[in-house]
């Protein structure tokens, strides 16, 4: 089964049967009783959720080479979700010879395939963009990107140096972005497209061709940036035509309860988690009612700055000023931190599953790619950092499984998300994190 | 050969630079750099919007942040992209201005016209709308076949919706989605000796944005298009009736919250247990005394640049008036402050803005404040640090041996590894110990007195004010702001080629005894500011041809 599937995608590697052959993709992986009671297909979704500063070694998951997860004290929120979820250990990035930039190289590395010369280089485009570009384009929303630090700079999705995708911090701005104006209920019986639309439409048509004569006096790397913005515009432009035409039904779409107004934004771990919580609640059913299929969730920072509040430390300067314990044999205050990252992921998988959809849940029809930045919190090393592809994308991806990479490039597990969604890829990755492997134990 | 052929030209340039270099008194010979292609600054895009259309119009949206780069945002505005998401903001944000402009109060002062009929399309009134506004969104006059786009927008939206105003809502939404207005985007022409420069408007663009934050104004418009800009006289006046406007506070303000990275205000958090008396009155007005310091200092009174780290003049409102321990006749405004001799407040290093701004949420750093000065204030970037960093040793609770940061850090640089950069950081932030983590003075930290010895680059002093007499000597102060301001009005930094140029222009500014007014005055009736190198076209795009002159005539 693994190897037809395979065989499908590099058939459809060269020439136009790509843009052809991932629908049928679509409908052949479909075909397991999921489908809507409209008969279309329910759509598959991806996104990435992050947390700074991985585990603390020894106890996340036992690195026991067995095939089911034994979840230690870090990870012991996860234990409810131990079949929608793989987690992947002993995967490792090479450096060839660069330095590694701390709280940067990791999570680079791991989302881009790349390691970074220096901090803030990032030629190649993370996960979720390629994602984005095959699977993005009839939603409302090319993607949904959040952060729950209340600073819209974090935020790991981009595609490339110049180019990031700023994240939503405030769940009363995210909610009007997604069921404000603009949103169209798929559930709605009667359906008149508002005639504002349409000349918002008809505005974006005039101005992207009147602006094409902007290119003529620039050189070739402005050129590129102004790729990018008629990239935008005619996304944007695909927005609206999707407005002016009435949606398809979506039984699990419902308007979420608008978030209350007395908003508190910031690094203070209770107002992160809450914040949290509450773009995750927007965001589930945003997905649910085909605003978007793609979306990224940061928890933490690299650097994670979340603290308690009194507490003059954060959750990154304790991993370096926290004294290892004498009794424990690890730094306890950091330990506990790690937990609340996991319970914050617990939280964030519930809430997919308890979207009904179909014959089963909005997490069946996802796949989530989790990671952290670092194997190990306190020397914040680049190999075995922890990753978890969590739900089972449509049927595509089994579950519960632990995966080791015995030093492989970290760079298999991409290439295995991006298999899994339908992107027409044999090889991701640079230099050493070059790899065709993708890591066939999972896929269905 | 066209290899060849540049190097013979940089190589003769550089001939006749050094010649006129060596008679001291000509500004070397420079080719410049690429034009720059900029997307508006959240603050640039504000100040036109409120330029234009008057301050009552609510600009209510989110901005997508800008990378800094080589210790600028502005530079960052010159490899930045508009993504998807950046595009729906603004175009969301353009929608809710133009309605604004247009509302039953507004359009009463914003139009010149009334139309024939507000439930009807009137081309004639939207057309005068339109040419008058686009100028200023453009920054130079329309050409024919976008005064047209515009206005026909405006007219089918009028059909569309039945109402005059909401379509030229529309059109006015169009302009400003339109990459011509969210970029600012610089054209070359011919100069002589076959060099290049900026045309009238890109030049009027980059004097108005470097000087005010803003989009030129009528009259610099109207420079550009009279060429004024081409002759040092018409720059010389420009830039005197420039410096007289109280937008020239706004203007060196935004270039300093640039350099002094205080756009990270705007997330700074303290923690209200540790730190109960950094409300947010306090932050804000933080950020707000240190700009009016500087702008006072250098544009008013003119002082040397380099007493920003020595002068105990400052403002203080009345939220910071605890903090500093003053009293404040007045709560709900601004004094003007003189803090006594032997205070320990002289400085703009000193001010709470730079302590608080350079702190952790919950205690000071020494090392992030060092770094800052080395980085912001000097230009010395510090390399990054080591994964591994064991800071165990730097723990306030439990270290009863060392108890306050010298010590804790002396520990830590035991490590050879961290001593390397840490020695060019922790003895600048340490004379700024005797401020805590939300700026406010102490003495003391853990039961032992604070000490605040310290070298920087050879000079040696005993507290915050003596490092601020050691950054008034240090001649990489001067040097950066120089480097600094010529990166911020070009957008780009200095290249190579240019480092007679910058050569040139630090000397001058220390013959002018470092006024910054002088400064900018050097810069911008140089040559060298507005000199570019025409990119290389893509043929496939060039041979639409430049906006010829016909087009431009309306």
């Amino acid at each position: 089964m693994t190897l037809s599937r395979r065989s499908f995608l590099r058939g459809t590697v060269s020439g136009s049967a790509v843009a052809v052959g991932l629908p049928f993709l679509d409908c052949f992986l479909n075909a397991n009783g999921t489908a809507l009671a409209s008969g279309a297909p329910i759509p598959v979704r991806f996104g990435s959720w992050f947390w700074g500063l991985g585990h603390t070694p020894g106890r996340g998951i036992a690195m026991d080479g067995k095939s089911e997860i034994t979840f230690l004290e870090e990870t012991q929120p996860l234990v409810p979700h131990a079949k929608d979820l793989n987690y992947f250990n002993a995967f490792n990035t090479p450096l060839d010879g660069r330095p590694s930039a701390v709280h940067f190289t990791g999570w680079v590395a791991a989302k881009t395939g790349n390691v970074p010369r220096t901090f803030g280089d990032t030629p190649e485009p993370t996960l979720d963009v390629i994602i984005a570009d095959q699977i993005g384009s009839d939603t409302r929303f090319r993607s949904l990107d959040l952060s729950s630090t209340g600073s819209a700079r974090d935020s790991y999705t981009f595609r490339n140096s110049t180019s990031r995708n700023a994240a939503d911090v405030s769940p009363l701005a995210f909610y009007q972005r997604v069921f404000g104006p603009g949103f169209v209920d798929p559930n709605q019986t009667d359906f008149t497209p508002a005639p504002s639309v349409m000349v918002r439409s008809s505005v974006l048509s005039a101005v992207h061709e009147e602006s094409k004569d902007f290119l003529r006096t620039l050189g070739a790397s402005d050129r590129a940036r102004m790729d990018e913005y008629f990239t935008s515009i005619r996304q944007l432009e695909h927005q609206l035509a999707l407005q002016m035409e009435k949606p398809d039904i979506s039984e699990a779409c419902g308007i979420p309860t608008p978030p209350p107004e007395d908003e508190a934004l910031g690094i203070e771990i209770d107002v992160a988690q809450r914040n949290h919580k509450l773009l995750t609640d927007i965001l589930v059913m945003a997905l649910a009612c085909n605003q978007t299929r793609v979306f990224n969730m940061l928890y933490s920072q690299a650097l994670s700055l979340l603290r308690r509040r009194g507490e003059s430390f954060t959750h990154h300067t304790l991993t370096h000023e926290e004294p290892i314990d004498a009794s424990l044999g690890y730094q306890r205050e950091v330990a506990e931190l790690h937990v609340t990252s996991m319970r914050a992921l617990a939280t964030f998988i519930q809430a997919f599953k308890d979207i009904r959809e179909g014959d089963g849940t909005l997490l069946d029809n996802t796949l989530i790619f989790a990671n952290s930045d670092t194997g190990n919190s306190r020397v914040h090393s680049v190999d075995n950092i922890p990753i978890m592809m969590i739900g089972n994308a449509g049927g595509r991806l089994k579950t519960g499984m632990h995966i080791t990479g015995n030093g492989d490039p970290i760079t298999r597990i991409g290439l295995t998300a991006l298999q899994v969604m339908g992107i027409p890829i044999e090889r991701w990755g640079t230099r050493s994190l070059e790899t065709t492997k993708s890591i066939s134990e999972v896929l269905v | 050969m066209i290899q060849l052929t540049t190097i013979l030209r940089t190589t003769l340039l550089a001939a006749i630079a050094l010649t006129l270099s060596a008679c001291g008194e000509s500004e070397p010979l420079t080719e410049g750099s690429e034009p720059q292609l900029r997307r508006l600054t959240e603050q640039q895009y504000r100040n036109t919007i409120r330029d234009v259309f008057g301050g009552n119009i609510i600009v209510a949206g989110r901005f997508d942040p800008l990378e800094r780069i080589d210790g600028l945002l502005a530079l960052g505005a010159s490899s930045a992209t508009i993504t998807p998401a950046a595009l729906e903001r603004y175009e969301s944000l353009a929608r809710s201005i133009a309605l604004q402009v247009v509302d039953e109060n507004n359009r009463k002062v914003l139009l010149s016209c009334t139309p024939t009929s507000a439930g009807a399309r009137d081309d004639s009134c939207a057309e005068t709308f339109i040419s008058s506004v686009g100028r200023f969104l453009f920054r130079r006059p329309l050409t024919n076949a976008e005064q047209a786009l515009y206005t026909t927008i405006s007219g089918s939206g009028a059909e569309a919706l039945g109402d005059f105003y909401q379509g030229l809502a529309y059109g006015l939404t169009g302009m400003m989605v339109s990459p011509k207005f969210l970029y600012v985007n610089e054209i070359a022409e011919p100069d002589q000796d076959g060099l290049h420069r900026l045309d009238g408007y890109s030049k009027a663009t980059r004097l108005s944005f470097l000087l005010w934050n803003t989009t030129p104004d009528a009259v610099l418009l109207d420079a550009a298009e009279a060429g004024d800009l081409d002759t040092e006289d018409g720059l010389e006046e420009q830039f005197n009736r420039m410096m007289a406007s109280s937008r020239a506070d706004h203007g060196l303000a935004s270039f300093f919250e640039d350099m002094l990275e205080f756009e990270r205000f705007d997330i700074l958090e303290k923690d209200p247990v540790i730190y109960p008396a950094f409300i947010l009155d306090v932050t804000e007005d933080a950020k707000e005394q240190t700009l009016r310091t500087l702008t006072h200092l250098l544009l008013e009174e003119e002082v040397d640049y380099r007493d920003i780290f020595t002068s105990r003049k400052t403002f203080i409102s009345g939220s910071l008036g605890p903090v500093y321990r003053v009293p404040v006749d007045n709560p709900e405004g601004w004094m003007p402050y003189e803090f006594p001799e032997g205070s320990p407040w002289a400085g703009i290093h000193t001010h709470l803005s730079f302590q608080a701004l350079f702190s952790h949420p919950g205690k000071s750093s020494p090392t992030l404040r060092g770094q800052a000065v080395r980085e912001h204030l000097l230009c010395q970037k510090i390399p990054e640090p080591p994964g591994d960093v064991d800071f165990s040793d730097f723990n306030n609770d439990t270290n009863a041996v060392n108890r306050t940061a010298r010590q804790r850090l002396v520990a830590h640089n035991e490590e050879a590894s961290c001593a390397g950069c840490h020695k060019l950081m922790d003895p600048i932030g340490l004379a700024m110990e005797t401020f805590d983590g939300a700026g406010q003075l102490r003495t003391m930290e853990n039961g032992v007195v604070i000490d605040t010895s310290g070298e920087l680059d050879g000079i040696s002093y005993s507290d915050a004010v003596g490092l601020g007499e050691a950054l008034h000597q240090n001649p990489s102060a001067p040097a950066c702001v120089t480097h600094r301001l010529y990166a911020y009005g070009t957008g780009r930094s200095p290249v190579p080629a240019e480092r007679q140029w910058m050569a040139y222009l630090e000397e001058k500014f220390a013959e002018t005894g470092y006024k910054v007014s002088d400064l900018l005055q050097e810069m911008v009736l140089s040559d060298a500011f507005y000199r570019v190198i025409p990119p290389a076209l893509d043929t496939n795009t060039a041979d639409a041809g430049s906006v010829s002159a016909e087009e431009t005539q309306l």
